[in-house]
């Protein structure tokens, strides 16, 4: 159902306030809908038309018996596309819609402008659309348990991707090509002598026979294993295009992943801006703070990305309004004339609409936490201790937060996975690597999902992890596992 | 907006019960929600099925958070949604809810194989209920069927050009009306009675009793399923047998010697003078140690077993429960007594582990 009387009146007057601001979004359309339908939509991703999964169905038991027993429900729901589609839930108050509004216009502008989602295919309705059709398709020709296996299987590996990725402009070309003859740097007169014909041929001939044996494939690491899979697993057509149509949708919500912190504080910071600035009635004040108190509140050993977007924009608008950055404020000593430190340079506004423009949650969190933001926000690290079985505060210490921050968003907190040998052992086996130096693969998880990979693959594959202090090898054959120690860390 | 989920939300549900896609089976995990219901905590069953991918082995082990507190303070408390480990804490009572019984008993049924139920005998009893679910042009008057009378009305005039839009005015003639008409429903009528009875002498302990009252508790299940109008009565006995309600039947702890053709003869009793064969389907149960008191009752029991239970009954089931007092021989009496009987089905159970097998037993002949 369209907005009409009170919420279009509410909508046009919101969308005035978020341009007066400079918010820079996609038309909005919003859309009322009842609990069930949010929670289906909630459950597809936010996409009304997707391929038949059980998942989503999953999704929608575990959404809907949240709602019926009262313990969550879904205030609004945006999806990253142009014109932009937002739900509001028909049994929320009024003053809730209003704030769901203002949030919303600060994540479509964010969709709009960050560079990270620059990339996203921006009519993923029609695409997600289109997929379902193929994917029912292939249903109709396979059946339903074989096409909805091998969905199961391309989604156990979803997560393989390079979330660079969409960015890198690869050069084109063989790498052959690229390959030239290595001489030694030499003036032009000298060149006779330190690059002597007999050399140029020795260094030719040293080529051919690298060429003769099997050069590495691939040529370096690479970390979008499931677009190699698409490439040179052995798959039939039908199976190859299902694997592509997962990894095209993995892309597309990710860079949701890679900015949960900015977009939530984002959207925080304008909804809480525009409301309490411009659209709040008296009576509306308590319903308001009641609501917004809620999406910013942080439980004691939880941590919520609303609260540490939002207060991250407000600390960055702050520092740059007052100059309290650059050389000069970080070797300043005296603590008072930090505290009072102030420039009046005015640029916090324009410094945050920068920030949404640039950056993504690692770089953010690495640039703008602060030492002061992690003692006013009262921050910590926990961790589990096995004797009392419970989990404590381990420190307070500012390198440890943002090192355990970045730990938990970088790679969207995915372990990082490459292909580095196709070829393994000269045996046409796959052989992948977990980039890390802390935290080894979950075993049991890594070896189901070798089952998946060794589907694709349909060769022994095997991934390089750690565990503990030692760097193993896990493999799967076909018929059983295997783990290795290779050595020492 | 029409949902469309539910086709996955049925595909799941098939998953979760076990019905299709064995291989996911190993990644179904139950999780769970905790809400309120008044004051007591009730835990909200949320199975899900988890897709294994490579993921950090434990990356729940620490993490980054906000509060008041110093190094080595605990933190759990905060969190008792998040951390299953946490428990239950005491003086809290955890209820679960969810399955319906109605579901527990399919997948009961499923997971044993069991068959559907047979309604008795080849005269099945029908009762007759009249619907009105149909339309036709005669007809009483107090029937007709206003709107479907003035839509037949509006074509007549549509066709016959005499109906104009500015002037809307339809007139039902005779030959425009329709009635409401029924038409009969036949439906198979499945009545079914149970007797339970349990042996409560002095040598039938507590856990031989939590085994009959958890193995009664599914076989009612299942017959509740199958059938609309399921009555069921209790029978205890020792040296003498009494009728009593559920809540008697499992709590009861007597002593005393046990006369199994007393439970029998009140049984007989009460399928006589409340079960009249030609309409009920009738599933005596019997569940003892087996150690009857003596020969001469063992032939009193075997008499009415033989003129008035088994010819009243679908089926005869008799459980043994292993008890370390009683002999047991009772289930090889019956045994030798009934070698070739149709209706009598016996099974030895010889703990909880054994409740399954006994239930497959006991129902899986069809019933």
């Amino acid at each position: 159902m369209i907005l009409t009387g009170e919420l279009a009146k509410a909508k046009s007057e919101i969308e005035e306030y978020a341009r007066d601001y400079k918010l820079d979004f996609f038309p909005m359309i919003f859309e009322i809908l009842k609990s069930d339908e949010i929670n289906e939509l909630a459950a597809k991703g936010g996409f009304p038309i997707r391929y038949p999964h059980w998942r989503f169905g999953m999704e929608f038991e575990q959404l809907n018996k949240g709602y019926t027993y009262g313990l969550q429900k879904i205030y609004e729901m945006v999806i990253n596309t142009d014109p932009c589609y937002a739900y509001l839930m028909d049994a929320n108050n009024i003053v809730d819609q209003k704030l769901v509004m203002a949030h919303v216009y600060g994540h479509c502008d964010f969709f709009k402008n960050n560079y990270w989602f620059s990339k996203t295919n921006r009519k993923m309705m029609d695409e997600m659309a289109n997929h379902a059709t193929r994917i029912r398709r292939y249903i109709d020709l396979f059946g339903y348990d074989i096409v909805e296996d091998f969905i199961d299987r391309c989604l156990s590996l979803e997560n393989l991707i390079d979330y660079h990725a969409p960015f890198i402009k690869r050069k084109s070309g063989t790498p052959e090509a690229a390959k030239k003859i290595k001489k030694l740097k030499s003036k032009k007169y000298m060149e006779q002598f330190i690059n002597p014909p007999e050399f140029i041929e020795e260094q030719q001939k040293s080529m051919q026979e690298d060429k003769d044996g099997m050069p590495a494939f691939p040529l370096s690491p690479e970390k979008d294993v499931l677009q190699f899979l698409i490439d040179y697993g052995p798959l039939e057509q039908w199976q190859r295009d299902i694997l592509s149509i997962i990894s095209e949708e993995s892309y597309y919500f990710a860079p949701q992943g890679m900015t949960k912190i900015m977009n939530e504080g984002w959207a925080s910071f304008w909804h809480s801006t525009i409301m309490t600035n411009h659209v709040l009635s008296d009576a509306d004040v308590i319903d308001y703070a009641d609501h917004h108190s809620g999406t910013v509140h942080m439980s004691p050993g939880q941590i919520n990305p609303y609260k540490i977007g939002i207060e991250l924009f407000r600390d960055i608008e702050e520092r740059w309004n007052k100059g309290r950055f650059g050389k000069e404020y970080e070797e300043c000593d005296s603590y008072s004339e930090k505290q009072n430190w102030d420039k009046k340079l005015d640029i916090g506004r324009d410094k945050i609409f920068e920030v949404r423009k640039i950056y993504n949650d690692v770089t953010f969190i690495d640039t703008f936490l602060t030492q002061e933001f992690c003692q006013k926000n009262n921050l910590f690290t926990y961790r589990y201790n096995e004797r009392t079985k419970k989990y404590e505060i381990s420190s307070r210490d500012f390198q440890a937060i943002k090192q355990q921050l970045l730990f938990s968003i970088t790679n969207a907190g995915q372990p990082r996975i490459q292909v580095v040998n196709a070829n393994y052992e000269n045996r046409g086996e796959l052989l992948l690597q977990h980039i890390t130096d802390r935290f080894g693969l979950d075993v049991n998880y890594a070896y189901r999902t070798l089952e998946n990979l060794f589907f694709m693959w349909k060769r022994p594959v095997h991934v390089q992890t750690l565990s503990e202090e030692n760097i193993i090898l896990m493999s799967f054959d076909g018929n059983k596992h295997k783990s290795q120690t290779l050595g020492k860390a | 907006m029409v949902l469309q989920i539910e086709e996955d939300v049925n595909r799941f549900k098939r998953i979760i019960k076990g019905k299709i896609k064995e291989n996911l089976r190993k990644y179904i995990s139950h999780g769970e929600m905790i809400g309120k219901k008044g004051k007591e905590l009730v835990s909200i069953p949320v199975p899900q099925i988890d897709l294994p991918r490579f993921r950090y082995g434990d990356p729940e082990q620490s993490g980054v958070a906000s509060g008041e507190g110093e190094e080595g303070d605990p933190i759990g408390d905060g969190d008792e949604q998040g951390s299953k480990k946490a428990g239950n804490m005491p003086g809290t009572h955890v209820r679960e809810v969810e399955l319906s019984l109605d579901e527990l008993a399919d997948i009961l049924g499923e997971e044993l194989e069991l068959p559907r139920i047979e309604p008795r005998g080849k005269k099945e009893i029908v009762t007759e209920k009249s619907r009105y679910s149909s339309i036709r042009k005669t007809g009483p008057e107090s029937l007709r069927h206003f709107k479907r009378t003035y839509r037949e009305a509006l074509k007549r005039q549509v066709t016959a050009n005499e109906y104009s839009k500015h002037n809307p005015i339809i007139i039902p003639i005779k030959e425009d009306k329709r009635y409401r008409s029924w038409k009969k429903d036949y439906k198979p009528q499945s009545n079914a009675a149970v007797i339970y009875m349990m042996d409560v002498s002095g040598s039938m302990g507590d856990a031989q009793k939590e085994i009959v009252r958890i193995e009664t508790f599914w076989i009612d299940t299942w017959l509740k399923k199958n059938y609309k109008g399921l009555q069921t009565r209790y029978v205890i006995h020792d040296a003498a047998a009494a009728e009593v309600d559920s809540e008697t039947f499992f709590s009861t702890r007597e002593s005393g010697g046990t006369v199994i053709s007393s439970a029998y003869e009140l049984c007989a009793k009460i399928i006589e003078q409340d079960y009249p064969l030609d309409e009920w389907n009738i599933y005596p149960f019997h569940f003892s140690d087996g150690d009857n008191w003596s020969m001469e009752d063992n032939a009193r029991a075997f008499e009415l077993l033989q003129d008035k239970i088994f010819p009243a009954s679908n089926i005869f089931c008799y459980g043994q429960v292993e008890s370390i007092y009683g002999s047991g021989k009772f289930i090889n009496d019956l045994h030798e007594q009934f070698p070739d009987n149709d209706v009598l089905v016996t099974s030895m159970i010889a703990d909880k582990e054994g409740i399954v097998d006994s239930i497959k037993t006991f129902l899986g002949k069809g019933v």
